[in-house]
């Protein structure tokens, strides 16, 4: 049997598994998983693999003792073993006072995450689209490393209420870095779908190659304070900040950014641009989601930040009972709305400004402000009345997702990007923000 | 073929701690099962030749394999609850061959037979044999002796994973119980515990058996001022060590004493958090530093971080050869720098080291990954650039005769690749200490324990923060500063090292879970310094107005 089970064999499974429980409560979540990748550097392959991986977890409660097991063999015994297992580990384990209980079954929305074009992914597959990849920057006389990385999996959900949830997806990720040979140019591309035909390995090549090429012979130009550009795989990398501070517990507990004095929370209150909102949506097209949680919860369209107003943060299920409201499991995707504006148009509208492919290595500074660290890279170009004139130095900034979005200018039309530090897929648009804040130069390339 | 389970540990609560996310590799296992001895030697021995015959016969012309078993143990706790106890252990097989000149590897979990690993030592092969088509350029691989059959045990005194749960969970529920005792909101305490017992063959003749064991007790206290809603956090002062749990049995020799304490090889945990719990409340009312230039008095806790990313990372050959640029990046200290033999990496005061045996360290092991005896090398001499990392398959490109020991793996499921040693600041050689270093600074701050970390790609410009900041005039500590980071050059930063202290104030910190590659693999290394003074750097004041 492939690792891969339909829902049928998946319901099966699960069914067996919590026959075996003699615990208060039993709940079984089961994965399988497909995964290859192709690395190459200094233009040639420099490792490929593949992993195939399924794993059953099973949790285990008497009271409020609970105990977590896992295995990979899936034959009746080792099942048996699992539950066994878990229950040892329960009746070991301190109570722990923040344990709900198990879901009663629940209503999913549909949201389809599984394409068969990724599904049937090879490594010649991979071979071949790295090749063109590497053909274009031989041809361009560019050195290039890249990375492609696909996955097919499911994942599904057991317990002993009757809850059942199954979640089939696919994903293609691919990342390339082009430099000139001289190493005085970079340039960067990062695309990921949930299908495959949509990914153009060739055309992103263009992409960072032409990045490479126009970066090279970059000037110094004084750090400060910046009308930018941010590409969306740039914006994605500060905004994910922002999504992962959007947690009630913290803000209750006084130690978030979405915390007021006196134990109160900033949900209601405008924080950014009234041109901001951020919502999440399993079922959205261009980047479905699980329209469950790990614990069985729904996910369903929520809106978190709408017209610059916090609308929700997340509540665990115990601290929505502390705190007498319904729980809001955090989301599994997340949505920003935008303009109409192609990233080209934004550039013609620009009077003087740097237009940011690519933020890296970005470290929390301040969790109260959320001020952020982190360098430009592989691309970073002034614009000077409507055209790109020049590349310039790289620059470290000092910047908080929250100050950037009171001193949004223009918001361009949304795209699928991934986020270069957490892997992450979101929908973000290319930012035009005022008074962005460069503290230093970086010599980097 | 399986491999390992990555799970990632997430929502207990870490908070603001800088763990966004902790791996676990392996199956969830009760407690006890740790204290299983293991598969024997003799058995590891014929399950090993079986895949070097195995991949001899079908073409390979060098063959390693790594037997594993990898022990996980996690405490988590926050204020008065246990919010998990993770134990977990992975075992398995991974084997690595060169056959037409180019690398395969193969991995194979719970194997027990000798069928097992010839199987997998044939799929190697014939993955090295299929690569071998896309290749440019065959594998070099620098000469090796074989050891015979020979040992090495990490020199811990009480093993972690003999210790109950129970004592661990008194520790911390005690250390958190303290914490609010002496005015904290909030605290969050881990205990992370991990043991690798490897058993390395190659086609060389050696057969090497280890085992290795490390330890990381950590928490972070957050103090709220009612008044303000502002917050300050303290994180322990304790580093990762390659220790057992006597780390946690701090003698008054392993203490430093000066304004704050500090700790050598042994860590208290309970006089820590008090410390912590008081000094986030002095935090809240510390003065807002004035940005400008300042000397720097950089405690270990502090600069090992500093050291990890501008030095370690900078050095390694994979990077400076492009191997790493679409991920971690390339780095500044290119091959004519090193070929000039006068690149002035730092001042003259600038010495570090790299080696894989310093006793307590996190390197410290007898062999690494591929067969090769651990040792000491110079990265940066009177603060030249002297040396980088390599291993058997890169030593041929910087004109060496032998790799430097540095090759890992996170499991075996990973294929070994070139990671950090322990990269080190020699101490000073003329006598100087803490006190005699701050007497002469006439402004300047004095930072303690690591903070926000950020560096570019090429390792030249970074930005740090820090957990304890004190403000120096007129060579006297004359209170808490806050909102402090430093930006600075790779380059011009250690030409500013003007002093460093003697070995008596000579300590290790280090990282535990430091990330590198695509699929990214962890590797857990030690960075050990005496306090140090850097002339006008430049500081940021990191406070906002949202």
């Amino acid at each position: 049997m492939s690792v891969i089970l339909t829902e049928a064999e998946a319901r099966t499974l699960l069914q067996k598994v919590l026959s075996y429980s003699k615990a208060d409560e039993c709940e079984a979540n089961l994965l399988g998983e497909i995964r290859g990748n192709i690395r190459y550097a200094l233009n040639e392959v420099s490792t490929s693999g593949s992993l195939i991986n399924q794993n059953l977890a099973v949790q285990s409660a008497f009271g409020k003792k609970v105990g977590v097991a896992t295995i990979d063999e899936f034959d009746e015994a080792s099942l048996e073993k699992v539950v066994r297992r878990s229950e040892e580990l329960a009746l070991l384990a301190p109570e722990n006072p923040e344990y709900m209980g198990v879901l009663e079954p629940q209503q999913y929305v549909e949201s389809t995450g599984y394409f068969e074009s990724t599904a049937k992914i090879t490594p010649e597959t991979r071979a071949v689209a790295v090749g063109k990849s590497l053909e274009l920057s031989d041809s361009e006389k560019l050195t290039a490393a890249g990375f492609l990385e696909n996955h097919n999996g499911y994942s599904a959900m057991m317990n002993s209420k009757g809850l059942f949830a199954y979640y089939p997806s696919t994903n293609v990720n691919f990342s390339l870095t082009a430099r000139t040979e001289d190493g005085t140019g970079s340039g960067y591309v990062i695309k990921g779908y949930h299908d495959f035909d949509k990914l153009d390995v060739a055309a992103a090549t263009k992409i960072a190659a032409q990045k490479a090429q126009g970066s090279v012979g970059a000037r110094a130009l004084e750090p400060g304070k910046y009308t930018v550009i941010l590409e969306p795989a740039a914006a994605a990398v500060l905004l994910e900040n922002l999504y992962f501070a959007m947690d009630a517990r913290s803000a209750d507990e006084g130690r978030s950014f979405f915390s007021n004095p006196g134990g109160k929370t900033k949900i209601g209150e405008i924080i950014v641009d009234e041109r901001v909102t951020i919502y999440s949506d399993p079922a959205h097209t261009d980047l479905p989601a699980s329209p469950w949680s790990g614990d069985g919860q729904v996910q369903k369209k929520t809106m978190w930040i709408e017209k610059g107003v916090v609308k929700n943060l997340s509540y665990s299920r115990y601290w929505a009972q502390q705190k007498g409201v319904s729980p809001l499991p955090s989301p599994n995707n997340m949505i920003m709305e935008g303009g109409t504006a192609t990233l080209e148009e934004l550039i013609s509208n620009t009077e003087r400004g740097i237009l940011v492919t690519k933020l890296w290595y970005i470290r929390p500074v301040d969790p109260q402000t959320l001020l952020l660290t982190g360098l430009t890279r592989d691309g970073t170009f002034y614009i000077e009345n409507g055209e790109i004139r020049y590349a310039v130095k790289n620059f470290r900034f000092n910047e908080s997702p929250v100050i950037m979005l009171n001193n949004l200018d223009t918001m361009g039309l949304p795209e699928r990007t991934v986020s270069t530090e957490s892997n992450v897929s979101y929908i973000v648009p290319p930012l035009k923000i005022r008074e962005f804040t460069f503290t230093s130069l970086s010599d980097a390339i | 073929m399986k491999r390992r389970n990555f799970i990632k540990l997430s929502g207990l609560g870490l908070g603001g701690m800088m763990l966004s996310s902790v791996p676990i590799l392996g199956n969830a296992v009760s407690p006890e099962s740790f204290l299983d001895s293991g598969m024997d030697v003799a058995l590891k021995k014929r399950l090993a030749d079986a895949a070097l015959n195995a991949a001899k016969s079908k073409g390979a012309s060098y063959t390693d394999i790594r037997i594993g078993r990898y022990l996980n143990q996690y405490v988590v706790t926050r204020e008065d609850k246990v919010q998990n106890v993770v134990n977990t252990e992975s075992f398995g097989v991974g084997i690595r061959v060169i056959a037409d000149g180019c690398w395969g590897f193969a991995a194979v979990v719970d194997a027990k037979s000798e069928a097992d690993t010839a199987a997998a030592a044939a799929e190697a092969v014939a993955i090295a044999k299929a690569n071998a088509k896309l290749m440019k350029r065959p594998v070099i691989l620098a000469p090796q002796q074989g050891y015979g059959e020979v040992s090495w045990k990490a020199p811990i005194q009480r093993n972690a994973f003999e210790v109950t749960i129970e004592e661990k969970v008194d520790l911390l529920l005690g250390v958190n119980d303290a914490a609010i005792k002496n005015g904290a909101n909030y605290v969050n305490s881990m205990l992370f515990m991990v043991n690798e017992q490897k058993y390395f063959a190659s086609s060389d003749g050696s057969y090497i058996d280890q085992d290795i064991h490390r330890m990381w007790p950590v928490f972070m206290v957050t103090t709220i001022d009612a008044k303000t809603g502002k917050f300050e956090t303290r994180q322990s002062l304790s580093a990762p060590v390659g220790m057992g749990y006597e780390y946690l049995q701090a003698n008054p020799a392993d203490k430093v004493a000066g304004i704050t304490t500090r700790y050598n090889k042994g860590y208290d945990m309970l006089e820590d958090v008090i410390a912590a719990a008081k000094q986030t409340k002095e935090k809240i009312g510390a003065k807002s530093v004035e940005a400008g230039k300042y000397d720097l008095i950089l405690d270990p806790s502090h600069l090992w971080l500093t050291i990890h990313e501008s030095i370690g990372h900078a050095t390694e050959l994979d990077r400076v050869l492009g191997y790493e640029a679409n991920f971690a990046g390339t780095s500044f200290a290119t091959l004519d720098k090193l070929q000039s033999k006068a690149f002035n990496y730092g001042s003259p005061q600038v010495n570090v080291v790299a080696d894989k045996t310093q006793v307590g360290s996190l390197g410290a092991v007898g062999w690494d990954d591929e067969g090769v005896k651990t040792k000491q090398w110079d990265l940066i001499k009177d603060g030249i650039l002297v040396n980088y990392q390599a291993i058997r398959d890169q030593a041929h490109i910087i004109g060496e005769k032998e790799s430097h020991g540095c090759c890992y793996a996170d499991s075996w499921s990973s294929v070994q690749f070139q990671r950090m040693p322990n990269v080190s600041l020699s101490p000073g050689v003329g006598p100087l200490s803490v006190e005699e270093l701050i007497k002469d600074v006439k402004r300047g701050i004095y930072i303690i324990g690591d903070g926000s970390f950020s560096i570019d790609q090429q390792r030249y410009n970074f930005q740090f923060g820090g957990q304890l900041f004190y403000e120096i005039q007129d060579g006297q500590i004359i209170g808490m500063l806050k909102d402090v980071a430093y930006q600075s050059n790779t380059q011009e930063f250690w030409n500013s090292c003007v002093k460093v202290c003697d070995e008596r104030d000579y300590r290790l910190g280090g990282s535990f879970f430091d990330g590198k590659g695509q699929p990214s693999q962890v590797s857990a290394v030690s960075h050990g310094s005496s306090t140090a003074r850097f002339n006008g750097v430049n500081v940021i004041n990191t406070a906002r107005k949202v």
